[in-house]
């Protein structure tokens, strides 16, 4: 029998210490590694800033997106230009319209669409190449055959197709997006899955008598969430692109609404008449706004998924 | 290899059939047909009309004869609205067009997009790296309908050094800003890419070998460290030559060069169906075939890929 010691105690004391080494769970480690990329933060930083001039932007506008300054209406190119005496703080656009408030709507609806569109094709890419990868076989083979098939078809044309022949609203936008962003995601979560169903922590919950379902909602999402998250993150800015390349072609959102894309495409139509401000802002947003979303991306996925740099 | 390949090619036809039945059924139901105006036309001339364009047959028959006219005659059929052009001449006329500029893009976006990379990479961490992250960054977040304004701003506004639009039989005035507007977003994706499949080439164990065993660096990028670094990018062409033809949409549009994707965006809005149909085919088979190349060009590259 070992007699009460002070040295006994106090190794006894370190053993059961259980809060001296405590293990960094994977979402620990990576916010660590996002929190220590600098291009990442000021990213975000920067996002933050577009983000809280959409929130905050209305209350100091003196005109509303609709409105039209009769005033200045004939004269835009001598009297509309950004100032704050008129109110117009980015001047006004070819019809005489505030281009403050339009901007700032402008960039909500992009901002809007980007996640949207992404959030649409994160879910339905998910759910798709998760069924298809852990069933496999010839359901596998016949889910992947479509998905390449619909692949086959280019993007824009797709959307295009389904904006014409569907007719232009806001909710067909996002589906319209959607409908050609999950395609992707679907292989890579295929892909993944593929993986992880033969690993050893999958047989040993189906040997514990877990249901299929259990298992992929369980134990094969969570270990995906890191590829889909990057993956989703650089969707984003793609969704952005392809919506202001559609406003661009006039078949996005409808007047009063608008978006960056549009903005861009109205000021570039203008600009031969010295209007140049009418470019400029939308596109300065617009530009800061990608690039951003690019920096994060790579951001979450140097943090995420830190072997593929 | 050969039965790889083959056997690529028929999986590609029976896509490419799938393709044209798709979009046949979805034109045939969209709302509001060609002939649909302010003015409703009486029924006697609209079914004249129909007839003279096979609309009043079964379905099954039109997609049928449609069908047989694409395979056997390679015949799109005539155009809804223009009364005396068919669809083929709409693709033969623009076609070439969009295909000039895209093509131009494509090599110039590969070549300065894979110099760019390659030269990041080999001086990691230097100027010359930071230099070539911020321009493929910078390239990335310009599109090809944000490039178009800069550019007419730029040279045509400013300088005057290009003429603004047009196309003029092909004049290399007249190619430059369309073939750097499609270009510059490829570049800096093609840079990227390349960029962080050459670090990951330079760190692997075969290249340490290489450098252990004397080899000047220059052999030891070219001869050992390029051909694995290509891999990603050469997969990652594919889709880009289908984008550069594609987004030809934009670039006819902003510089008026008449090719085909003025066509098409024209036929959209004017629901001129037996066009968008027609273009919407042969975009769709041309990207079965690029896929099936890019396929091919992998295997050919990738020699631990055995079919």
């Amino acid at each position: 029998m070992l007699g009460k010691s002070q040295k006994a105690a106090h190794l006894a004391e370190e053993i059961t210490d259980y809060t001296v080494i405590q293990g960094r769970s994977l979402w620990q480690d990576a916010r660590m590694r996002f929190v220590r990329n600098k291009a990442a933060m000021a990213s975000i930083f920067i996002l933050g800033l577009i983000v809280l001039f959409t929130i905050i932007g209305p209350y100091f506008a003196v005109w509303n997106n609709e409105e039209i300054d009769w005033n200045v209406m004939g004269d835009v190119r001598g009297m509309g230009m950004p100032s704050i005496e008129t109110g117009h703080y980015f001047g006004v656009d070819d019809l005489g319209r505030d281009l403050y408030s339009r901007v700032i709507q402008a960039t909500t609806t992009s901002l809007l669409v980007g996640l949207i569109g992404a959030a649409t094709a994160l879910i339905v890419g998910t759910c798709y190449g998760i069924t298809a990868g852990y069933i496999g076989g010839r359901t596998d083979s016949a889910m992947m055959r479509f998905v390449d098939i619909l692949l086959a078809i280019p993007a824009t044309l797709i959307i295009i197709l389904l904006l014409v022949v569907a007719g232009r609203s806001f909710f067909m936008l996002f589906i319209a997006l959607g409908a050609v962003g999950w395609l992707t995601m679907a292989r890579i979560v295929r892909g993944q899955t593929l993986t992880l169903k033969n690993r050893e922590f999958i047989e040993a919950a189906r040997a514990a008598g877990v249901s299929e379902f259990t298992i992929m909602y369980r134990h094969i999402l969570p270990n995906l969430l890191g590829v889909v998250i990057v993956y989703a993150s650089l969707l984003v800015p793609e969704m952005i692109l392809t919506e202001s390349f559609i406003s661009f072609l006039g078949l996005g959102i409808s007047e009063p609404y608008t978006s960056l894309g549009r903005l861009i495409a109205e000021g570039a139509g203008t600009m031969a008449y010295g209007t140049l401000w009418q470019l400029m802002f939308p596109l300065t947003i617009y530009v800061a706004i990608i690039i951003t979303m690019f920096f994060i991306g790579d951001g979450l996925r140097d943090a995420l998924d830190p072997k593929d740099r | 290899m050969l039965a790889y390949s083959l056997r690529r090619l028929l999986v590609a036809i029976p896509t490419i059939l799938l393709l044209i039945v798709a979009c046949f059924f979805l034109m045939h139901f969209a709302p509001g047909g060609p002939f649909t105006s302010e003015r409703p036309l009486p029924p006697q001339v609209l079914a004249n009309i129909e007839a003279r364009y096979g609309l009043d047959q079964p379905l099954w028959k039109q997609l049928w004869d449609y069908l047989y006219n694409i395979v056997v005659h390679f015949d799109f059929g005539p155009s809804f609205k223009f009364k005396d052009r068919d669809v083929n001449d709409i693709i033969a006329q623009g076609f070439p067009i969009s295909l000039t500029y895209g093509s131009l893009s494509f090599l110039v976006a590969t070549a300065v997009g894979v110099s760019l990379g390659i030269a990041a990479a080999i001086k990691h961490n230097s100027w010359i790296d930071y230099f070539a992250v911020g321009l493929g960054i910078a390239a990335q977040a310009l599109p090809n309908f944000i490039m178009g304004p800069i550019l007419i701003l730029t040279f045509t506004l400013w300088l005057g050094w290009l003429p603004g639009g047009g196309w003029n039989g092909g004049q290399w005035q007249y190619l430059i800003m369309p073939v750097i507007a499609l270009a510059t977003s490829y570049m800096g994706s093609i840079a990227r890419i390349t960029r962080s499949s050459m670090l990951e080439v330079l760190n692997s164990n075969f290249i340490r070998t290489a450098r252990a065993k004397g080899l000047p660096t220059r052999t030891v990028i070219w001869r050992h460290a390029l051909k694995p670094t290509l891999l990603p990018v050469v997969s990652y062409l594919g889709p880009v030559f289908v984008y550069v033809l594609t987004g030809s949409v934009f670039v006819d549009i902003y510089f008026s060069t008449g090719g085909l994707g003025q066509a098409y965006v024209g036929s959209a809005l004017s629901r001129d169906y037996a066009v968008l149909l027609g273009v919407t085919i042969l975009y769709g088979a041309l990207t079965v075939v690029v896929n099936l190349l890019t396929d091919l060009a992998y295997a050919w590259f990738d020699p631990k890929i055995r079919y």
